[in-house]
């Protein structure tokens, strides 16, 4: 057990890799690629599940970690490792790609081995990101989700698809060249890659304030626009509207915010704390914002990218409010967004493949057309506003509750009205498409059978199942996660806790 | 401990040379109605045998030969290998993209050899003359080279205007050689650098230094250097452009880390701002000229000259006492070996695409690729990534270690610039690579261009510079090791140390 304990990581990040290595290799006949990534993605899944079983949840410091030297000058390390913070994520991701593929079924009907090997590369760059803890590893497999992504929505955009992947690629990886000096200059004045050698360091001072100022900010910049978070967040829109569903599901939020927890307020808590309020700020500007635009889209794509604006912008709330509570619903809500978010792609996703358009006043009226549709379309949109028993509630709570005592009555409920705008549109939305009177679309497809095939119900039903028991009992990961989350927090005690289990293997 | 034959000093370059005069007598002797294209075969296995004989040279003990004039080290076989490794591409390209019915095949294949050997020289040689001579033998080549479709407008005026460009660079260097030459008295490298620093009339020097920097500069393409570049590579044909903007360059920079490095490592601290400016210089200009381009080959000349300007950030490094700088030797020879295994890739890619006579230049022309001939358009984006400097992919590493370098020889602004710089760089890299992938606006395409043909010899180039770029992305170590291997042994060795040299020659000129 304690070999395959040892490589499990690298098995998750080599499996999808193969994957597309064997899509690339083999005919692009029927849907051979389909079943091959269909099949990857489980067994990838599978693999993320024996990291659940076998986590040491009493233990804070980081597990089925791996310390091998890559380069040797300079000293890069292929070190990987995952805490409870990073743990969820891992599955979360895991989860999504079998989603991912059956969501992209029959969308994807030609050139489907570059699809799905690209969609596996991805994987792979996401995994990396997650389990990385040497800052350059880290680095490569975050510039490396870019490229995918990139030619995928170029390739498959809806209209105009290049226009809007050169808009992604370019928003997201000019600040990662600042981000790259950074970490470089870190190496230089350290000699270390490894994350927490140079917590340890940093935390007893090393450096002088004023690069590490700068140092900070170029963290934090390269991970804001990834969130996003406003006012960068131009790439969003168009990503959104143009990105194939099973690769729009996974771009936004999940990768930033992580590296924020873990990279920015990891490495930097003091900058981290003197850079809150303006986050604070931002988040809750963000929060209106995006649902403000939210409500008065006409395409639903849009509208979800504003609705993904306004809900990633309360995480960044609670996470740089700097209450342990907010954190760990930060994380848990990192969780139900990409699963809330994912529900919602493949099911907007269902509709566009129908009816071929994402123009909100084309529908009208489905309901009695797509009876199994907009069941689960009301029951995602209701976890999505937060409604009690379901999860984004219990996230929201947390991350506003924690916010109202410890941070600011103000930015509080400002942050709130934001939440009440989010139910107006989100309701709004399934009453437009769903009920009224039939549109002109909708009655000259009402004949056919146009609701939720089994393929389809047999990835959302779970889906739902898991916003439902996230709702109601999530002590199941808050527990894990508030034991990953605290290490971070700029108590000193808590950060020598941690060299006592980490700092012994150096 | 026996001496090591003089032959054996320069044993690539006579290999070569043997190469290119049977290639020549044999294009000679036969009836002009036979096709050339076996005499491609023969160049490119001299040119293996050359690489192979460079790597034999490792296992000489580093000295020099015939009375100081060459050396053979792990610099030096780093270089050759190096350049040995493009010609050998570049010929594999040739092979299959000459038109059969050329005349000139023959001599094309001579002329890539001989070129090679001016290169090769260029790098190990430690006299000044002996520099000169290789700089001359290697250019006249690609002069001829740049020029080879006649029939064209464009590639005599490539032709000319390198000539003309490349003639005043040269002039440069030696008026450089001259000047040091009477402020030490000699031009063998090592005694220059052991006199240089003691020299009585310092402004030689210090005018030595400028005109010979001036010199190279111009060789590596770099700004305000540079203007030659995106007329030559336009008009010359695109497997020549891959020999081009490739192989001299490397065996230039190889000159410029002796110059720098070698022969004034004392006068750093004046050499090195120079060369920030112009590295900040080369790669803004380069990027920013790069982003308007329609033209494929124009837009990479740019795109050239930026990664000059990536290579001489590694310049910036930081250095022991005597201004040596081990980081920014290896890091910049590590850069040239991964700027050469993609920009010669992705030269195969565009050369097949646009044809030899180049009816597809424009970016737009590459449009569908990837559905017309997956493997070229893959290959083509794989490259371009490279170029980006995505991470797993050599162009990450070069870029990653030359910037390294810089901000530990605390030259924080100067990698900031090149990031952001090759941000900039990915919009135009970027913009090919989705024409690449993009449908014709109504959904039909496929029987408009005919695909590419992709040959043997063709598509095992593709697949080497393909392999060269990944497996520097992925395990950079050995190349890194041979990199810093080279930058020791490329300090010069103490006055005692250094060969018996005609001291008569030592006297300072009056």
């Amino acid at each position: 057990m304690d070999a395959i304990n040892n490589s499990i990581l690298t098995l998750i990040i080599l499996a999808p890799l193969a994957g597309a290595v064997l899509i690339a290799l083999v005919p692009d006949r029927a849907k051979l690629p389909n079943w091959i990534a269909l099949l990857t993605a489980l067994v990838t899944f599978g693999l993320t599940l024996h990291l659940l079983a076998h986590f040491d949840y009493g233990n804070t410091g980081f597990q089925f970690g791996i310390n091998l030297p890559w380069i040797t000058s300079p000293a890069i390390f292929y070190h990987v490792g995952i805490d409870g913070l990073s743990l969820w994520l891992v599955v979360l991701t895991g989860l999504l790609a079998p989603v991912g593929v059956i969501a992209s079924w029959n969308a994807i009907a030609e050139r489907r081995k570059i699809f799905y090997s690209l969609f596996l590369v991805q994987q792979t760059a996401m995994f990396g990101v997650f389990i990385s803890l040497d800052l350059m590893l880290y680095y490569g497999f975050w510039e490396l989700s870019l490229v995918p992504m990139a030619i995928l929505i170029a390739m498959y955009g809806r209209k105009d698809g290049p226009k809007a992947a050169l808009k992604f690629f370019l928003f997201t990886f000019i600040p990662s060249a600042p981000l790259l000096v950074a970490i470089l200059w870190l190496y230089a004045k350290t000699g270390s890659f490894d994350f927490s050698t140079l917590q340890l360091l940093i935390t007893y001072g090393h450096f002088p304030a004023g690069p590490m100022c700068w140092a900070a900010l170029a963290f934090l910049f390269a991970f804001a626009v990834k969130v996003p978070i406003f006012p960068i967040h131009g790439w969003l829109a168009d990503t959104f509207s143009e990105a194939p569903v099973a690769l729009a599901m996974v771009v936004a939020g999940k990768l930033g915010l992580y590296s924020m927890l873990r990279f920015h307020i990891g490495l930097f808590p003091v900058q981290a704390h003197a850079a809150a309020p303006y986050l604070i700020a931002l988040a809750v500007i963000g929060i209106l914002y995006g649902a403000c635009l939210a409500l008065v889209q006409r395409d639903f794509w849009r509208l979800l990218a504003f609705a993904a604006l306004s809900h990633l912008s309360l995480i960044v709330l609670g996470i740089y409010g700097f209450t342990s509570t907010g954190s760990a619903g930060a994380v848990y809500q990192i969780l139900n967004h990409g699963v809330i978010d994912g529900a919602l792609f493949l099911l907007l996703g269902a509709l566009y493949d129908r009816y071929a358009t994402s123009q909100i006043a084309s529908y009208g009226g489905l309901a009695t057309n797509v009876p199994r549709l907009a069941t689960l379309f009301v029951i995602t949109s209701l976890a999505m506003i937060g409604l009690p028993l379901l999860n984004n509630f219990v996230g929201e709570f947390l991350i506003l509750s924690s916010t109202f005592i410890g941070v600011s009555r103000s930015w509080t409920v400002a942050a709130a009205l934001g939440v009440i705008l989010g139910a107006a549109y989100m309701l709004w939305l399934v009453q437009r498409i769903f009920y009224g009177p039939q549109s002109t679309l909708a009655a000259s497809k009402s004949g056919m059978n146009n609701d939720l095939q089994f393929r389809e119900l047999a990835v959302l039903a779970p889906l739902a199942v898991l916003m439902l028991v996230m709702g109601i009992a999530p002590s199941i990961w808050l527990g894990t996660i508030e034991k990953g989350v605290h290490p971070h927090s700029p108590d000193i005690r808590v950060v020598d806790g941690h060299f006592m289990t980490q700092g012994g293997q150096r | 401990m026996i001496p090591v034959p003089d032959i054996f000093r320069i044993l690539p370059e006579v290999v070569l040379t043997v190469t290119g005069v049977i290639v020549m007598l044999i294009d000679a002797s036969l009836p002009s109605s036979t096709p050339r294209r076996s005499l491609g075969w023969i160049a490119a296995f001299g040119t293996v045998a050359a690489l192979w004989v460079s790597l034999w040279q490792l296992s000489l003990p580093q000295g020099t030969g015939f009375y100081g004039t060459v050396e053979t080290s792990a610099f030096t076989v780093f270089f050759h290998v190096l350049i040995c490794g493009i010609v050998l591409v570049a010929l594999l390209v040739s092979l299959d993209t000459l038109p059969e019915d050329s005349h000139h095949q023959g001599e094309y294949y001579a002329l890539v050899v001989f070129g090679a050997v001016g290169m090769c020289l260029l790098t190990g040689a430690v006299e000044l003359l002996v520099v000169f001579i290789a700089l001359e033998i290697s250019s006249i080549s690609t002069y001829v080279l740049a020029g080879y479709r006649k029939n064209t407008g464009r590639g005599p005026e490539a032709a000319i205007k390198y000539f003309l460009l490349g003639s005043f660079a040269t002039a440069f260097l030696l008026y450089g050689v001259a000047m040091i030459f009477g402020a030490t008295g000699t031009t063998q490298i090592y005694e220059i650098a052991h006199l240089a620093p003691t020299a009585a009339n310092h402004s030689f020097v210090l005018a030595a230094m400028a005109l010979m920097l001036v010199g190279i500069l111009f060789k590596v393409s770099a700004a305000p250097f540079h203007v030659w570049t995106p007329d030559v590579y336009e008009g010359a044909p695109a497997p020549v452009v891959a020999l081009l903007s490739t192989a001299p360059k490397a065996a230039a920079f190889a000159l410029l880390l002796r110059v720098a490095f070698e022969i004034f490592p004392s006068l750093h601290a004046i050499w090195s701002p120079l060369l920030w400016i112009v590295a900040a210089l080369s790669m803004t200009v380069g990027n920013l000229a790069a982003l308007r381009q329609q033209n494929v080959k124009r837009m990479l000349a740019y795109s050239s000259i930026a990664h000059a300007g990536y290579l001489l950030a590694a310049f910036a490094c930081a250095t022991d006492v005597r201004g040596f700088g081990i980081g920014g030797i290896a890091a910049a020879s590590f850069y040239t070996a991964a700027y050469a295994a993609m920009n010669v890739g992705i030269f195969a890619v565009i050369t097949l695409v646009s044809g030899y006579d180049e009816e597809l230049p424009f970016i737009q022309d590459f449009r569908g690729l990837i559905y017309r001939s997956p493997f070229l358009g893959s290959l083509l984006i794989f490259f371009l990534v490279s170029l980006v400097g995505i991470p797993f992919t050599g162009g990450f590493f070069g870029k990653f270690y030359s910037f390294s370098v810089a901000v530990g020889g605390g030259a924080v602004w100067l990698a900031i610039i090149g990031l952001l710089n090759s941000g900039l760089a990915a919009a135009y890299y970027l913009r090919l690579a989705l024409v690449s992938v993009q449908h014709r606006e109504n959904g039909h395409f496929e029987n408009e261009i005919p695909s590419p043909r992709v040959g043997v010899a063709v598509g095992a180039a593709l697949l080497f510079a393909a392999a060269a770029t990944l497996v520097l992305g992925i395990a950079p170590n050995e190349v890194l090791h041979q990199a810093e291997e080279g930058a020791y042994t490329l300090q010069a060795p103490p006055a005692e140390v250094s060969a018996p040299l005609d001291k008569a020659a030592a006297q300072p000129v009056p």
